[in-house]
């Protein structure tokens, strides 16, 4: 019986994974067709926010910080890879480096690393707190950054930064082509998604999991919760840095709007609609958005409205989210 | 030097607290040898469980000794309480529901070498094997404890405090426990326990303190119990 009984459990594992894989995989395929039939530039700009959105959930979904501030890792990223790779210009202080433009690769290396290192300073500050006082700290830091963007002088303040070249990847692969360009940012958001899988499965993940529920009981079992929170709001800035930098390399600009407040209540709305601690729901969730922000574009200020009845609609008939629900009433794990 | 065996395992002295403004426990003393079940008895509201929660650094201010194994914690956080070898089955168990039994069982750190294999965990918990891929909510009251009980023995913790640990049970459960309990103590466990039902005490308890209003007012050893009988009914109101 016992046998039995440890058979259907690694059953139940094994079904477990493999429906993410199946989900994997149809989402993978989906992406791998997509530009045949919908417009590149959309589904770019949309795989960049379906990363911002699943690195956000890293965050709120599996360790229950609900930061409001997450724009700021976005917009600093956007911006460092945007400069990078259209001066390469570092004044920094008595430091003056000035290694012409590089390569977009590199560029988005360093808009991440800038986001990073953002998240640690951010990070050691906010997760002091806990609940409406994280986000409070995490909202303060973030407008503290959208007024640096606004005066420092690399961002060029309301103008931002126009005429990003895309450049060679690794000077081969030349990204001014938009199809190999879309290939490049589907590979750049699979690695980055397998990566948050990876996280959240790992046994550090269940470290973090074990802290959303309890945390006191996670540090009276031995753990330094404050590091494992470290950890993971550092590892979602990072991502959301190589989403706000692939964006800005993909949109050849920079500016004002992906710093701003709005943006951190976006990637809420987001993950929200598509599914909160789930896989795939925001993905989904992103794709929602991005596709009413850009096809919905005619009825002007209504979008806003609509996103909004959405947004309620959402909260009130299904909490879950889309695929919160989906996954629910079919009993899978998405 | 002092003989190890003679030293007290854990030795609690003038120890208070607080949660908030609440003072709660009042100067508590008591110690534990190695190897020994003690057993923790007392009205709600004693302090037990406070006792307990100072004990693994858990309450918000608190003041006196503990020293575990010669190791001043009075002063340090709990994880790194947990690090030298105390570990806190609590009263509400605090399974982790979205992870599964085997993660449960697998996420508590080990911080001394000297745990027992899952193998024997499951030994003595059958119930564990099976469910091994059963979320933390589908689980029984019985599982949840013998779970909550389970995960803390693969750790290495040579201190085991248990909270209550046949709260709510079917008796055959009980009974479960206390032979736990019992092979525990064979195996060279320290076992501080906190009991209401002090029936279910006396089967595996070595030496009891009685508590109340946040101070220990008695203590006997297992083989007084009957003589203490009396006394007892009057401190537990039973």
């Amino acid at each position: 019986m016992t046998a039995q009984a440890i058979t259907s459990s690694a059953a139940i594992d094994a079904a477990k994974r493999r429906d993410e894989m199946i989900a994997f995989a149809v989402m993978a395929l989906f992406l791998l067709v997509a530009p045949a039939i919908i417009y590149p530039f959309f589904l770019m700009q949309a795989l960049c926010f379906a990363l911002f959105a699943c690195a956000f959930n890293l965050l709120i979904g599996y360790v229950g910080l609900l930061s409001f501030g997450h724009a700021m890792f976005l917009g600093l990223a956007g911006y460092v890879s945007a400069h990078m790779a259209k001066t390469g210009a570092v004044d920094i202080g008595p430091l003056h480096l000035h290694f012409g433009p590089v390569d977009p690769v590199l560029a988005i290396v360093c808009g991440v690393a800038a986001s990073a290192v953002l998240g640690v300073i951010t990070g050691a500050l906010a997760i002091r707190r806990q609940g409406i006082y994280f986000a409070m700290i995490t909202l303060a830091l973030s407008q503290m950054i959208y007024f640096f963007c606004l005066q420092a002088p690399f961002t060029h303040g309301e103008d931002g930064i126009q005429g990003v070249p895309q450049g060679k990847a690794f000077g081969l692969i030349d990204l001014s082509h938009q199809t190999t360009m879309y290939y490049f940012v589907l590979a750049v958001f699979l690695a980055g998604f397998l990566m948050i899988h990876r996280i959240i499965n790992s046994p550090f993940g269940d470290v973090l999991k074990s802290i959303r529920e309890n945390e006191p009981r996670a540090i009276s079992l031995g753990y330094k919760t404050d590091q494992y929170k470290l950890a993971a709001f550092v590892l979602s800035a990072a991502l959301v840095g190589l989403a706000g930098a692939t964006k800005s390399i993909v949109a050849q600009n920079a500016s004002l709007t992906d710093v701003e407040n709005a943006m951190s209540g976006q990637v809420i709305l987001m993950t929200l609609v598509g599914g909160l601690g789930t896989f795939f729901g925001p993905v989904v969730g992103a794709f929602i958005i991005i596709a009413m922000q850009n096809y919905l574009a005619g009825f002007g200020q209504w979008v806003t409205v609509i996103q909004g009845a959405i947004f309620v609609a959402c909260v009130l008939a299904f909490r879950r989210g889309i695929i919160g629900e989906i996954a629910h009433r079919l009993g899978l794990s998405l | 030097m002092l003989d190890t065996a003679s030293r007290p395992f854990l030795e609690v002295a003038g120890l208070e607290s607080w949660y908030g403004e609440s003072h709660i426990l009042h100067g508590v003393d008591f110690n534990v040898r190695r190897g020994e079940v003690v057993t923790l008895l007392g009205r709600n509201g004693a302090g037990k469980t406070t006792t307990l929660k100072s004990i693994m650094g858990m309450v918000g201010k608190r003041k006196g000794s503990v020293r575990f194994e010669g190791t001043e914690t009075i002063g340090l956080s709990s994880d790194k309480i947990a690090r030298l070898g105390v570990a806190l089955c609590p009263e509400e168990r605090g399974i982790f529901s979205s992870l599964n039994v085997q993660e449960n069982l697998m996420l508590p750190p080990q911080v001394k070498p000297g745990g027992l294999p899952v193998e024997q965990i499951f030994e003595l918990f059958p119930n564990l094997k099976e469910r091994l891929s059963s979320q933390g909510t589908k689980l029984s009251g019985g599982e949840q404890q013998m779970l909550a009980i389970g995960r803390i023995l693969r750790t290495g913790a040579t201190l085991l405090m248990l909270d209550e640990p046949t709260e709510g049970l079917a008796p055959v459960i009980i009974e479960q426990i206390g032979h736990t309990i019992g092979r525990l103590k064979a195996q060279g466990f320290t076992i501080l326990l906190v009991e209401q039902n002090f029936r279910f005490a006396s089967t595996v308890a070595d030496r009891y303190y009685v508590m109340e209003h946040g101070k220990i007012i008695d203590s006997f050893a297992n083989s007084e119990l009957a003589a203490n009988m009396d006394k007892l009914h009057e401190y537990l109101g039973v």
